[in-house]
């Protein structure tokens, strides 16, 4: 990236700096749900591991680890469509796309932006994971950085697919922004393990890199072992569908372009 | 050189043909004004010229440049103004005209800004949130946003709508000047016709997607036996759908 294309994309991520600046409210949403799922989850966790000692306690560990760790590819997919969004429900996108941003410029700014709403919504609620249930996620060892790309790189290869779909349908498809990644959640094997579900279900499961990760986050938990397999598999899904979803946008945004849908894209 | 160069223009939606095989050019450091009712495909050239919008068919060259291929470079060197078109509500006007001085590379942009600023008279409004401006106000604001990378082409669509006839004023005398300082080129589509009498050099009429006339507002006028260029714009509007403009015939659509 030059110069000129890096102060580009420090535009587009001011001006997103700018509106949080300006609007408290926005600013407390971000970390209004990780740290509400966090309590939730983490006194039921609490509640269980009181009543019962041993694999109840190590359970409870591996459904506090599981609602911080999908908390960051939530509000990674989530940090990306709804930057969109802000962009779409201004009526901004016919100036930005009449000045020489490159679409992959506005991409890289929306997951940089991404990057820092998910700091900004998850590490309250690991701080408050450790003050109130001292479950701290940082013992799971440097290992939690690979998980933590995995997760990322899915959250964003969704919003991508999001964005893609706002492109196709306009606001019309905002709930998306909110709902894509939601659904997912029983198939990704956040709280239990893959073999829960039924045989028929595996295969989907198996197929998103989420699975992958929170299985390896269970070995690292329950077995004190890195499984690099299953890293190696979410990464390899990511990167699959990762490409896919490129391609999705880079169609979706070429078939806005042909039906004018940037001028005038809303409801 | 040309700063527009448009050949065999067509856009087609389904069965609709918005734009129909429309071939201008625009001389570098003039201003010509694309006229027609509501329908007739200005704003749709209009987003073609910016590579908002792909052609169904033609080329355009913008300063240069093949906007098919290379409209990066030429957008560098652009811009646009829209009332239909927004700056983020909540952002300040000094953000939102410090963003777009990051997004096109203006050098000292504050400095461009508060220059802006003073001859725009918008230095008590720059840190009041765009979406808190009064429409005359947002105009203004969204003129700034159109002029903070000095583009060398102006694409302007409806710069003066909804604007009272002393802020239309400064705003028109403002491009004047900025045009005569500059050498700027500037495409202007309106609906007012004193605004394109005063402004532009040459007018392109369009009607259902055709330039159905040309020339500069004085020789349409003189062509067509009117007086102002309004009854020019109402006898082309009214003609019937099979009236040409190859040949004009005095006090009505060319036949």
């Amino acid at each position: 990236m030059n110069a000129a294309a890096a102060r580009r994309v420090w535009g587009l991520i001011y001006r997103h700096l700018a509106l949080y600046r300006r609007s408290w409210p926005r600013l407390i949403e971000l970390a209004y749900w990780p740290i509400l799922q966090m309590c939730i989850w983490g006194f039921t966790a609490q509640f269980l591991a009181g009543r019962h000692a041993g694999a109840v306690t190590l359970a409870a560990g591996t459904l506090l680890g599981g609602v911080l760790l999908w908390e960051v590819a939530l509000r990674s997919q989530m940090g990306v469509a709804v930057s969109f969004l802000e962009e779409l429900w201004s009526r901004n996108l016919g100036h930005l796309f009449v000045s020489p941003v490159r679409p992959r410029e506005l991409v890289a700014a929306l997951i940089l932006v991404a990057c820092l709403r998910m700091a900004a919504g998850v590490l309250p609620a690991i701080l408050l994971a450790w003050a109130l249930y001292a479950f701290n996620l940082f013992t799971l060892g440097p290992v939690l950085v690979i998980f933590f790309a995995n997760l990322m790189l899915m959250g964003w290869w969704v919003s991508l697919a999001v964005v893609s779909m706002l492109l196709r349908h306009g606001a019309g498809a905002e709930a998306l922004a909110w709902s894509v990644l939601f659904g997912l959640t029983p198939l990704s094997a956040v709280f239990y393990p893959v073999s829960v579900l039924p045989a028929a279900v595996r295969p989907l499961s198996l197929a998103l890199p989420s699975t992958h990760v929170f299985e390896g986050m269970r070995a690292v938990m329950g077995a004190g072992v890195v499984r690099w397999d299953q890293m190696g598999w979410a990464f390899g899904l990511n990167l699959l569908w990762g490409a896919a979803a490129l391609l999705l946008f880079a169609r979706q945004f070429r078939a806005a372009r042909r039906r004018g849908a940037l001028l005038n894209v809303g409801e | 050189m040309d700063a527009i160069s448009v050949e065999g223009l067509t856009k087609r939606y389904g069965d609709t043909l918005a734009v129909d095989d429309i071939c201008f050019a625009v001389p570098a450091g003039r201003t010509v004004g694309l006229l027609g009712g509501n329908g007739a495909g200005k704003t749709t050239t209009i987003a073609m010229l910016l590579g908002l919008l792909i052609p169904t068919k033609g080329r355009i060259t913008c300063l240069g440049h093949d906007m098919a291929t290379d409209r990066f470079a030429a957008l560098a060197r652009m811009n646009f103004s829209s009332p239909y078109v927004s700056l983020p509500a909540k952002l300040s006007v000094a953000e939102n005209l410090r963003v777009y001085g990051h997004l096109y590379g203006v050098p000292d942009a504050e400095r461009r800004i508060a220059e802006l600023a003073g001859e725009l008279d918008l230095a008590a409004l720059l840190r009041r949130p765009a979406g808190q401006l009064s429409a005359g106000q947002k105009t203004r604001v969204a003129l700034a946003k159109a002029l903070i990378n000095r583009p060398d082409l102006l694409l302007l669509d409806e710069p003066t709508a909804s604007l009272d006839p002393d802020i239309g004023d400064l705003v028109r005398s403002w491009l004047e000047r900025y045009r005569a300082v500059s050498g700027c080129t500037i495409l202007l589509a309106s609906h007012n016709m004193g605004e394109v009498e005063r402004l532009c050099d040459e007018v392109l009429m369009m009607r259902r997607g055709r330039i159905v006339d040309r020339g500069s507002p004085a020789g349409l006028r003189a062509r067509y036996g009117r007086e102002d260029l309004e009854d020019v714009f109402l006898d082309i509007a009214r003609a019937p759908a099979s009236a040409s403009a190859s040949a004009p015939a005095p006090g009505g659509v060319p036949a």
